[in-house]
């Protein structure tokens, strides 16, 4: 029997590296699906209940600040940009725009969470999460527990989404770790295509919720 | 190994489109349109995920295998959300009877 040496460039049950790129980049993509799934079922909900309490959402859509919220999205569209850029830097082989592009990428994360807790300390403050506690201004009345459906969601929706966040941090933390010991070179940087496919999944959920939470009804109020 | 390496450019231009649209999906939002404002904020929504999917997650470059699969998921997506509506969203369309 031939002696065979495994190495990340090519592991035994793959014939070709470009065989075993594909078959990662598609499990990835399955892992996503089912992601998409997982966010597709509070979207539902959210929908559903949007359509029957539209006033009562629509009042407590406003109480979050667009403003905040349309520049987080500007923060993460830039984070998707340097993950961008760090995958290209993996696929041409330059280690140190590889290592830069993902630090900022880490920092534009961390300033998109720090905004997100900004906002959610806000809402604590403000008495906007439900419980016993839960006051929404201005509502008509019967409209408290509707109102607090819309904030559940928002906490839900938010709180998954930046989760993920956490979770794509880590990765980056990992990745950057990676390629300062020099793992990655342009025949073998699949974590980092994978990493950022996470990362621009993530980015994309963001994509539908500001709209969807943000911007319900601002020309009404 | 032959990984089909985008430009520079093409990414930052994707980028601007994508802040533009950001831009645009906010200042849609604050004009009255009646029902459209929900169709133009998922219509722009839709327009950025495309961006995102097809040139930062290099879904143009993927094997059929993988924009099957993708397909199938939006598909299955589809099936949640058409079939649920339809029953939430037509609720109270007919009489039933001792209601």
């Amino acid at each position: 029997m031939d002696s065979y040496i495994e190495t990340p460039e090519l592991r035994e049950q793959f014939e070709t590296p470009t065989q075993q790129k594909e078959t990662s980049t598609l499990g990835m993509w399955i892992f996503l699906v089912t992601e998409i799934m997982f966010f597709g079922g509070l979207f539902l909900a959210y929908t559903i209940y949007r359509k029957e309490f539209a006033t009562v959402f629509g009042l407590a859509s406003s109480t979050l600040d667009a403003a905040i919220g349309a520049a987080n999205t500007a923060v993460l569209i830039c984070s998707s940009f340097t993950m961008v850029l760090a995958v290209r830097a993996a696929q041409i082989g330059s280690r140190k725009a590889l290592i830069v592009f993902l630090i900022l990428t880490i920092l534009l994360g961390g300033i998109f969470l720090g905004v997100k807790a900004y906002e959610w300390n806000q809402k604590f403050e403000e008495h906007h999460v439900p419980g016993p506690a839960f006051y929404l201004e201005g509502v008509p009345p019967g409209g408290q527990g509707p109102a607090q459906l819309f904030f559940s969601l928002y906490f839900t929706m938010t709180g998954l989404h930046a989760l993920h966040m956490l979770i794509g941090e880590g990765l980056m933390l990992f990745l950057l770790w990676h390629a300062y010991a020099r793992k990655y070179t342009p025949s073998y940087y699949t974590p980092v295509d994978i990493g950022g496919l996470y990362w621009h999944f993530v980015d994309i959920v963001w994509i539908f919720l500001f709209p969807l939470l943000y911007l319900i009804a601002r020309h009404q109020h | 190994m032959h990984e089909h390496v985008d430009s520079i450019k093409t990414y930052t231009l994707v980028f601007f489109s994508l802040l533009a649209l950001t831009a645009a999906t906010t200042a849609v939002a604050y004009t009255d349109l009646g029902p459209f404002n929900i169709v133009m904020a998922l219509f722009i929504a839709v327009l950025k995920m495309l961006l995102v999917a097809l040139f930062f997650m290099h879904l143009r470059h993927s094997t059929i295998l993988t924009k099957v699969v993708v397909g199938g998921g939006m598909l299955w997506l589809a099936i949640l959300l058409v079939f649920s509506l339809a029953d939430f969203v037509t609720r109270g369309w007919l009489p039933v009877p001792g209601k």
